[in-house]
């Protein structure tokens, strides 16, 4: 738990540091892409009072560098080969770079992968005094009780999602209040150590300092829900190339994630052996023709598939794009029913509010907002992420969703665990603070 | 004979074959030749090397591009010319080098001047003028002195200032304003003319040389000039009679007119008093009479001596009078 703490605590530091600089990069490593964007943070200038401030602190910070590349090396949002995913990063970081005309040395980095796992867990202590410390809430955090997750697995978020004083439930801030018993619900998301250590190593290897990791599936549940849907509650389906994450979010904090492995490269390759073709033109032909839902006029739109084997016969080959969505069609449903399943193991339809939004680069594929309700429920839209200052037109698109996500995560996160001073009796070292208590205590 | 290649031999794909075919075929040729095929072209990898990466990150640093951009190439001209100099050949070489440019550029017949004009200054004074500012033409307008040579004219006493310029064609113009004699001024050593200020103009060998001039005298004489000329000036019908001015005890003056009269004028307000003597003269003729001087050291009491044959006269006239005889 410890290693845990230092570890986390490293990373926030380095993010403080960052924004005393000014200057933050976002690392979205996806399977099919990775998107790097430069935030200029300009300080609490545009803030209002009280730490909420205009555009609810979105306009503290400014995009001026945006960078895309084609991933290499990537699978289910995974590191597969790490030269090929180093290089990559290298390439979107110094055309971001490149285009903010500034060096940027932290970065804030999502990836999806990693098969994410939630825990609910509780916990409860007396009150010391009176009224609620932060102390107090550091020991109630500590307290609770952390199942055993695996020893090749890391926590990755740790959110204290709601307090209890006394009989009082829902509380977002116990802090101050008069209370005897203060208990705490937290939702804890672990990942395989390995996916992040592969991943530290990359972005290591490029010289930059990580100054925060989020996982995929939060960062684009931010962005893509509106306040009120992050508040009544709503799932978050986030579309991507090799995986598809499925958040849900209540009370503006997230309680569940998962992970399907599956995404859009999945669809493509389905093409792409369907009609034996190369993967880039399956690719070119899912984005161009690509749906979900046949009518007659299909039958009739033939598309050339082309390819420069030297055979005339295989190079002129044309297929109907009804043909086309038949094979992308079951591809996709096999998705939106894994997305199904996760949100019935989290028990999603006991939830009062069942939202449910579509984000990601596969969420563009025309027809997508007839087929998901018949597998989701009825209250499904298409989300695009939430504009933020100085994105360039071609990143605010569906697939950038995880990116904007992970803008708002960098310019102010919620409450971890780990932003909460570790309680006195966990210190094994700094008995100083003890023997003051002890004198506090007995004079 | 120039090895052919036979890939050359290959027909194009319009000329009636496949490309692919000749290709293959010319492959297979260089292989049995030996050749070794070049290695087939691969796709282009976007990515920057790690060493360019960190190069382009290095020049993205703000301290090093204003070190790279400002301070480096002003240290490099620093340093290239601070190791030319150190040696003490180069040094001398650059110092004589500059030195034989400005004596070029000194020389050129722009700035020679060739003679000198005096202006506004009388014959002998023109020449004192050429004497002390001796020099020997042409000379380069670098190489005069103008300051020195404008304080050593200026200190000339018939001088009242002077203007050097060097004008256009080579020509070094002096200006003179020539001291004006207002008096002539005779003491033990001999006659001198000064002018309204009381400054020393020249000597005079003949009173008789300036007849217009008024003649001062006295000790302290030309330090109160300026008051002689004011009574000069005021002194109006007198004038044709006077002879001089004559300065007493440094403090007042006499005003000597001929037939040996004198007018005594207080030290205070000698104009007043002196116009107190003229309008005399003018109603009762006063100096025409046998007078020998008139005291006007009190103003309020203007004292008349007589002659020694007026006294005689009037006491002859008393006696008459009174019917007495002195004698």
């Amino acid at each position: 738990m410890t290693d845990l703490y230092e570890a986390q605590r490293a990373m926030r530091n380095m993010r403080k540091a960052a924004l005393q600089r000014g200057v933050i990069a976002i690392l979205d490593v996806g399977t099919s892409k990775i998107a790097c964007l430069v935030l200029r943070f300009d300080g609490e200038r545009f803030m209002g009072g009280d730490g909420v401030g205009a555009l609810a602190g979105q306009s503290s910070f400014r995009v001026i560098g945006a960078a895309t590349t084609r991933s290499r090396g990537v699978r289910f949002g995974e590191i597969d080969s790490m030269p090929e995913t180093e290089r990559a990063i290298r390439t979107a970081v110094q055309a971001a770079q490149k285009m903010a005309q500034t060096r940027v040395d932290h970065v804030i980095a999502c990836f999806s992968g990693g098969s994410p796992r939630s825990y609910g867990i509780a916990g409860q202590v007396d009150v010391e005094y009176d009224t609620v410390s932060e102390q107090d809430v550091a020991r109630v955090l500590a307290s609770s009780d952390v199942p055993e997750y695996g020893t090749h697995r890391e926590v990755l978020h740790a959110q204290p999602v709601n307090f209890q004083l006394d009989h009082r439930s829902g509380l977002k801030d116990p802090r101050g209040q008069i209370g005897q018993s203060l208990a705490v619900d937290m939702h804890m998301l672990t990942v395989d150590t390995a996916t992040i250590q592969n991943l530290l190593y990359c972005i290591k290897r490029c010289d930059l300092e990580v100054a925060g990791l989020a996982s995929g599936a939060y960062v684009s549940g931010i962005s893509a829900l509106v306040e009120d849907e992050q508040e009544l509650g709503a799932a978050c389906v986030d579309l991507g190339g090799g995986a598809t994450d499925v958040s849900i979010f209540m009370k503006k904090h997230m309680i569940y994630a998962d992970s399907v492995r599956m995404g859009g490269e999945h669809v493509t390759s389905d093409i792409a052996m369907g009609l034996q073709i190369p993967f880039a033109t399956a690719e070119r032909i899912k984005t161009f023709y690509g749906g979900l839902v046949a009518t007659g006029m299909d039958d009739r739109e033939m598309i050339e598939v082309g390819s420069d084997c030297g055979d005339w016969e295989k190079d002129r080959r044309t297929v109907s794009r009804a043909e086309l969505i038949g094979i992308i069609r079951p591809r996709v449903e096999e998705i939106l029913e894994g997305v199904r399943e996760c949100l019935d193991a989290a028990g999603f339809e006991h939830m009062p509010s069942q939202q449910i939004v579509l984000t990601g680069g596969g969420s563009q594929i025309p027809g997508l907002d007839t087929l998901a309700p018949k597998i989701l429920g009825q209250n499904v839209r298409i989300g695009r992420p939430l504009r933020v200052q100085g994105l360039p037109q071609a990143a605010t698109g569906a697939a950038f969703a995880s990116a904007v996500g992970l803008c708002l995560f960098a310019a102010n996160p919620q409450d971890e665990w780990w932003d909460f001073e570790i309680p006195a009796e966990r210190y094994p070292a700094r008995s100083l603070k003890r023997a003051m208590r002890w004198f506090k205590d007995n004079w | 004979m120039r090895p052919v290649d036979p890939i050359e031999f290959a027909k194009g794909p319009t000329a009636g074959g496949s490309a692919r075919v000749s290709e293959a075929v010319a492959r297979a040729i260089r292989a049995r030749r030996g050749d070794t095929e070049a290695a087939p072209q691969r796709p282009r990898d976007p990515a920057p090397s790690r060493a360019a990466y960190r190069m382009n990150r290095l020049w993205l640093t703000p301290s090093f591009r204003f070190f790279l951009r400002r301070i480096a190439p002003m240290a490099a001209v620093a340093a290239c010319v601070g190791l030319w100099f150190a040696s003490e050949d180069n040094r001398t070489a650059f110092t004589d080098q500059i030195a034989l440019w400005k004596s070029e550029i000194q020389n050129r017949p722009e700035f020679m001047v060739k003679l000198m004009a005096i202006d506004g200054a009388s014959a002998p004074l023109a020449e004192d003028i050429r004497e002390i500012a001796a020099v020997d033409f042409p000379i380069s307008s670098f190489d005069l002195d103008l300051p020195e040579m404008l304080e050593q004219i200026e200190d000339l006493d018939a001088v009242a200032s002077a203007g050097l310029h060097v004008r256009a064609g080579g020509i070094l113009q002096i200006d003179i304003t020539e001291r004006t004699p207002a008096v002539i001024w005779r003491s033990s050593a001999g006659l001198e003319m000064l002018d309204a200020e009381g400054h020393r103009v020249a000597e005079l060998p003949h009173r008789g040389d300036r007849p217009d001039l008024p003649l001062i005298a006295g000790e302290g004489a030309e330090r109160a000039v300026v008051e002689a000329l004011a009574l000069l000036k005021s002194a109006g019908p007198l004038l044709p009679r006077m002879r001089g001015l004559v300065r007493v005890g440094e403090r007042r003056w006499n005003v000597v007119l001929d037939r040996d009269q004198v007018i005594m004028l207080p030290e205070e307000n000698p104009l007043g008093a002196l116009a107190q003597v003229v309008a005399l003269d003018q109603a009762k003729d006063l100096l025409g009479r046998d007078v020998a001087s008139v005291d006007m050291r009190r103003p309020t009491r203007p004292t008349v001596r007589l002659t020694e044959a007026a006294q005689d006269e009037l006491k002859r006239l008393r006696g008459v009078e009174l019917g007495v005889s002195y004698r």
